[in-house]
Order: C-alpha cells, then sequence, then structure tokens
C-alpha cells in the first residue's frame, strides 16, 4: 500500500508525485530519455508529424463544427458556408488541405530516413511495424477525408476505390454494396465515412502513435552511423557533467531545442503553401459537385497514392489487384526482408546502396505515371516500373543475406 | 555542412516530386490552347466607320425582343416567358457597347450563329449591311456607360445562362427576399420564384441541350488558362459545346473573372492581408527557436 502524507497540500508537489509519480513520469520521458547525440534534422521529422497531425486535429475541429455530412449540402458546406460565411474558415480548411497532403511527405521522408540508417533492426521491429500501421491509418484517413466535400473527385474516387473490393473475377458485388450501403455512392456512403474520418480512425491513429512512442522507448532511438550505444553509461556521463564526453542527450531539453527549431522551419514552409500555394493539395476536378452522370476525364488519386495505384493499373484486373495487394503489404516485411545483421546507413551496405535508391526513384517515377493517363510510352514506362519494384523487393532478401557483416 | 548536403537532397527529390505530379502532368493531361487576347483574328476588320445617329434608329428593331434599361426601354416580354419563346431570355442591351469587342459584335448583328459558332443561336441576322451593323455598333458604344461593375458583366455576358448561387443569382434575377408564414414556415413567394426559375431551367435545358452549369467556384474548379481560351471560344477547348462565343473584349474578360473570383475565391483578400503577419510570425519563431538550441547546445560538440 502506499503512502500518502495527509499533511501535504492537495496539488503540491508531494501530494501529486504520491498520486501520479510526476517526478519519475518526468525522468523516463523527458529529462532522462536518451537520445544519441549523433543525429541529424531528419531526426526531427517524428515532432514535425505530430505538431502537423496536431494541426490537422485543430482544423479539422473547427471544420467539424460547420460541415453538413449530407449529399445535398456537403459542397456548399464546404465551399460556400466555410470559406465564405465563417470567419477564418478558409484558413482553416487550407491549414487541413495543405496539412493532409504535407503530413505524407514528412512520413514518407521520415520512412525512407528509418530505411536509409536500417532503423528497422535489432530491437527496432516493432517501431517499425506500429509506424507502418500509422501509414495505413493515415491512409484511411486521407481517403474518408477526401470523400467528404463531395466533389467529382470525391465521388469518383469513392466509386473506383470501393469497386476495389469486389475482388476483381471474384465479382463480390455484395461486398461493395454492403460497404457502400447502396449500389452505387449516395447518403449512407458519405455518412459512414464521415463517421471514419472523424471518429473511428483519428482514434486509432491517436491509439497507435502512443504505441509508436511507446515502442520507441526501450530500444531508444537509432543514430547516424548506426551504432550500438550503451545508454545507461554514456547517461552516467551525461549526468555526470561530461556532456561533450557522453554520446547521449536527454530529450528534454536538449533534443527538444533542435526540434523545436526544426519545427520553426517547417511552419514557415507549411504556411507559405497554406497562403500562397495550396492548389497542389486541392485538385481542380474537386471543386465541381459530383455528378454521377458525368465520369471525370481523368481520375486519379491524391499524390501521396499515385505509387500503389500505378502498381495496380498496368495489370489485367486480378494480376492487378494481387499487385496492389502486395504493394500495401510488403513495407510491413521490410525488418524481415532484410537478412543483413548491419545496422548502418545505406551507404556503407554494399548493394543495399543501391537497392535503396533504386526504390525512391522507382517509387517516385512510379508516382509520376500514376497521374499520367495510362496511354502509348506512359503506360509502358509504368509497366516497367512496376515489374522494378517487384523485383527489388524480391531481391532484398538475395542481396542483404549476402552483404558482409560491417 | 553534411546536414545541409541531406537536406539539399531531401529539396531536390521533393521539388521533382512536386514537378512531375502538378506542372508535368497537367501539361500532359489537358490540351494547349493558344488564346488570341480577345481579339478574334478569324473576323474581318471592318471597312466601314459607324455613325450613332443612324444606329439610333436602326435599333428600333432590336427592342422587339430586348431591352435597354438604361435608354428607359423595357422588355416587351418577362424572362420567363422570353425563354419559353425563344429557349432562353434575350439579354439587355445597356452595357453592350461596354463589354462586346466593336468588330465582334458588327460581325455578330450580321451572321450570329456563325460568329458565336453555336449551332443553333436563337438570334436572327439584325444588320442589312456592314454600314448598318457598324452604326448600331457605334449607337451601343455611345451609351455605354463608362464603369461597369464585374457584376453587370458577368449578368450581362453570362447571367441568363448561368446562375451563380453563392451570389444568389439566378438565370432570371437576384433571389428575392421572401418571408414565410409564421405559423407554418411556408413561403410561398419564395416556393412561386423557384418554380418561375425551374420553368426558364427546363426551358433553357431543351435550347442548350443540357443546364449550363452554376458558376459559383468554376474559378477554382477551372485553370485560368482554361477559363480564358474558353470564353474566348469555348469550341476551342470543347468541340461541339453549345455555347456560344461571347465576343468580350479583354477588358469585359477582365471584369467577368473579378466577379467569379469574388464569389468562388472570396478569401484572397483576406489570404494575402493575414499571410505575411503568419509567416512572420514563424520565422521569429524559427530565429528564436535557433538561439534557444544554440544556447542549450553550448558544450555538446
Amino acid at each position: 500500500m502506499a503512502h500518502f502524507d495527509e499533511n501535504a497540500r492537495p496539488f503540491s508537489h508531494k501530494w501529486l508525485n504520491e498520486r501520479l509519480a510526476v517526478d519519475t513520469l518526468k525522468r523516463v520521458l523527458s529529462t532522462e530519455y536518451w537520445i544519441p547525440k549523433n543525429i541529424n534534422f531528419l531526426w526531427a521529422m517524428g515532432m514535425v508529424l505530430a505538431a502537423t497531425f496536431g494541426l490537422l486535429l485543430i482544423s479539422g475541429i473547427f471544420l467539424l463544427m460547420y460541415y453538413q455530412p449530407n449529399t445535398q449540402l456537403a459542397f456548399d458546406s464546404v465551399n460556400y458556408t466555410i470559406m465564405s460565411e465563417v470567419g477564418y474558415g478558409w484558413l482553416w480548411r487550407h491549414i487541413h488541405g495543405v496539412g493532409a497532403s504535407v503530413v505524407f511527405l514528412i512520413i514518407y521522408i521520415h520512412m525512407f530516413t528509418g530505411i536509409y540508417y536500417g532503423s528497422y533492426k535489432r530491437g527496432r521491429e516493432l517501431i517499425w511495424l506500429s509506424g507502418m500501421l500509422l501509414f495505413v491509418l493515415f491512409s484511411a484517413e486521407a481517403f474518408s477525408g477526401y470523400m467528404l466535400p463531395w466533389g467529382q473527385m470525391s465521388y469518383w474516387a469513392g466509386m473506383v476505390i470501393t469497386n476495389l473490393f469486389s475482388m476483381g473475377g471474384l465479382h463480390l458485388n455484395g461486398l461493395v454494396e454492403w460497404i457502400r450501403g447502396d449500389y452505387v455512392p449516395g447518403q449512407a456512403f458519405l455518412n459512414r465515412f464521415f463517421m471514419l474520418h472523424v471518429l473511428l480512425v483519428p482514434l486509432a491513429i491517436i491509439g497507435v502513435i502512443v504505441l509508436h512512442f511507446g515502442t520507441l522507448r526501450i530500444p531508444h532511438v537509432n543514430n547516424q552511423d548506426g551504432e550500438e550505444i550503451d545508454f545507461e553509461e554514456a547517461a552516467e556521463l551525461y549526468k555526470a557533467g561530461k556532456v561533450k564526453e557522453s554520446k547521449v542527450i536527454p530529450f528534454n531539453p536538449v533534443f527538444l531545442s533542435k526540434d523545436v527549431f526544426v519545427m520553426g522551419v517547417y511552419f514557415v514552409i507549411f504556411f507559405y503553401l497554406v497562403f500562397y500555394h495550396f492548389e497542389f493539395a486541392m485538385d481542380p476536378v474537386n471543386f465541381d459537385p459530383a455528378d454521377p452522370l458525368k465520369t471525370p476525364t481523368h481520375i486519379y488519386p491524391e499524390w501521396y497514392f499515385l505509387w500503389s495505384y500505378e502498381v495496380l493499373r498496368p495489370f489485367s484486373t486480378n494480376i492487378g489487384l494481387i499487385a496492389f495487394a502486395f504493394a500495401q503489404v510488403i513495407f510491413f516485411l521490410l525488418p524481415f526482408l532484410d537478412r543483413s545483421p548491419n545496422v548502418a546507413p545505406a551507404s556503407r551496405r554494399g548493394l543495399f546502396k543501391y537497392w535503396f535508391w533504386a526504390l525512391l526513384i522507382d517509387m517516385i517515377i512510379l508516382t509520376f505515371m500514376g497521374k499520367l493517363p495510362p496511354e502509348g510510352i506512359w503506360s509502358t514506362i509504368g509497366l516497367v516500373a512496376a515489374l522494378t519494384f517487384f523485383g527489388l523487393w524480391i531481391a532484398l532478401p538475395i542481396i542483404t543475406s549476402k552483404e558482409k557483416k560491417l | 555542412m553534411k546536414e545541409l548536403k541531406i537536406l539539399g537532397v531531401v529539396v531536390v527529390f521533393t521539388l521533382i516530386l512536386y514537378w512531375g505530379v502538378e506542372p508535368f502532368a497537367h501539361s500532359q493531361m489537358h490540351k494547349h490552347v493558344e488564346g488570341h487576347d480577345f481579339k478574334y483574328p478569324d473576323l474581318p476588320a471592318l471597312k466601314v466607320k459607324g455613325n450613332a445617329e443612324n444606329g439610333k434608329a436602326l435599333v428600333a428593331a432590336c427592342v422587339g425582343c430586348h431591352s435597354i434599361k438604361s435608354q428607359g426601354m423595357a422588355a416587351p416580354m418577362d424572362a420567363v416567358t422570353s425563354a419559353q419563346t425563344y429557349g432562353v431570355n434575350p439579354p439587355d442591351l445597356s452595357n453592350m457597347g461596354a463589354l462586346l469587342d466593336e468588330k465582334f459584335f458588327a460581325h455578330f448583328l450580321l451572321d450570329p450563329a456563325k460568329v458565336t459558332k453555336s449551332k443553333h443561336f436563337a438570334m436572327p441576322p439584325s444588320a442589312g449591311s456592314e454600314q448598318d451593323a457598324a452604326d448600331i455598333v457605334a449607337y451601343f458604344k455611345s451609351i455605354a456607360p463608362k464603369e461597369i461593375s464585374p457584376k453587370e458583366a458577368y449578368e450581362t455576358a453570362c447571367g441568363r445562362c448561368h446562375a451563380n448561387r453563392y451570389d444568389h443569382w439566378t438565370q432570371i434575377g437576384e433571389v428575392p427576399k421572401t418571408k414565410s408564414n409564421i405559423k407554418t414556415g411556408v413561403d410561398l413567394d419564395a416556393l412561386a420564384f423557384k418554380k418561375k426559375v425551374g420553368i426558364y431551367e427546363n426551358k433553357l435545358a431543351d435550347y442548350m441541350g443540357k443546364l449550363p452549369p452554376d458558376l459559383s467556384i468554376i474559378i477554382r474548379a477551372r485553370s485560368e488558362q482554361f477559363l480564358e481560351t474558353f470564353v474566348e471560344d469555348p469550341q476551342s477547348q470543347l468541340p461541339g459545346t453549345a455555347m456560344p462565343r461571347v465576343g468580350l473584349t479583354k477588358e469585359g474578360y477582365e471584369k467577368v473573372k473579378d466577379y467569379l473570383e469574388k464569389t468562388g475565391d472570396p478569401s484572397k483578400p483576406k489570404r494575402e492581408e493575414l499571410g505575411p503577419w503568419v509567416i512572420g510570425y514563424f520565422i521569429l519563431f524559427a530565429f528564436l527557436a535557433f538561439l534557444w538550441k544554440k544556447s542549450i547546445w553550448k558544450g555538446h560538440h
């Protein structure tokens, strides 16, 4: 039984300590949460993501006060009510739209940083897996949110993506109708995607963010050289005042001070986009109200889904769906497909170096082709890039098992 | 230094990505149409000079269908009856001289269907000779107001086919302010107006083949280049479209665009006002954060 001092003043330090262990919490989560010193600004992307998620959450709460999840009203509630009648509604909407796009850019940078430095290995597998889970959840969040303005692209992207669940040759039309709640996207469809976007998926995201932080606490953050640090020893050195010799820094305030600076620079760019260059995140096609009788000439997802869309597109329906399913799960398997014992930056890992850059460039090519109309040379390049994508993942266990131990 | 190199790599890949999915993709997806600055080079220059006095006499024929409100000449029929007769309500002519290109206007009077490139244009040829046409144009220029508001430009050039619900504009005019019955909530006047708009829209859709779209937010749904070349010559962007070439001058088009911007992108002035403050705030924030970081990291390297 814990001991409670009856004379402690309510909410005094002692009183809180006995009930919440605030000193221990602060030590474990902040002042003695050790981070390697040998890192660069890419290590701040986690905090940048958290901050962007915060912006999305806050702007979303304001938008939610005026948005109408009704097929007759949704378009004008977004484009008229929020944009011209609500004070600063346009600002919240542009923050939300730009944030949704930029958050994926940062996620991809964060992911490729992890791949480059091998931060998914040797005790860090769960960090990678929970991160991938977040990627999937953010994708669901982005897609469901894209339905809400009920523009042409909302409607037709909703149609195309839910159609995938018929599973091609299996013709599971019943499943598609069950998901839509109707034969075509309509009121039931909009309502359930609204629920997913504002409740279920954000709830799951918040939960998995906590898990993601949790998975990080014991294996600690990786560093620029993949060096295995004895954190306890380094921490003792730091606490003894030898901050220069120690290989670690405390999360608060040393690591945080750098994070905050990186966030400051990031926000300058972010708000430049919000005020002067938001069109990239808000497709013109979606400013036409949903029209079930008129299919847009080009249907394409937002940029961050283009690579997986292009993995699906060059093939016949069934093979395409299998390819698509492969692309969705393959990144989860990265810690197990990489057979090398080395935790080091890709530049020091022989063939893996080429594998890393080939994957990055291949995914950028897939992204380009995913938006272009699938005609002539574009579909050939798309097909080659899609096949390369599979080839790279098949090659990964082979080249990494041959890698020399550093 | 190493960090700047890494930053450089991230920035380069990000910019390549942006280039591919935005400017490059859009350049491949949309056909490029060259504009002519609203000069209508397909129409020959006028060989004669118009005389407004003579034009005034000829205009007596116009008011059989059109109103010229600025000169106290009312429309012979209301908008709905006009639509039932012609398919669309003929425009008020008060501002035509200020909005239309002179050359276009004169050729239009000689052969409306050909000049508008619209398959079934309701208006018949309305000038006997190039001289008559030039005289009529001169008359309309003489009565044209010096300053036309963006909204008037829209009403004259677009407003009888295209509603703009964000500005409460219907093809038959402003939505009137009405009151509902306090006991029942029924607003008979509003319902009556809605019915009139409905009859008009049905007739208009028959005439045009489909109902021309509401333009409330078209400014964000189409690129600037598309709108400009489309209004200048609808066939260039959408071959076969029922939309007629309306013959605006460059200035006339700019007015229409101003109006569309006001209804479709009303936050533009507010963005431009607030933007520098927010960005300035974060520059200051980043600078202070940098100083804080420097002081905290002192002795760490």
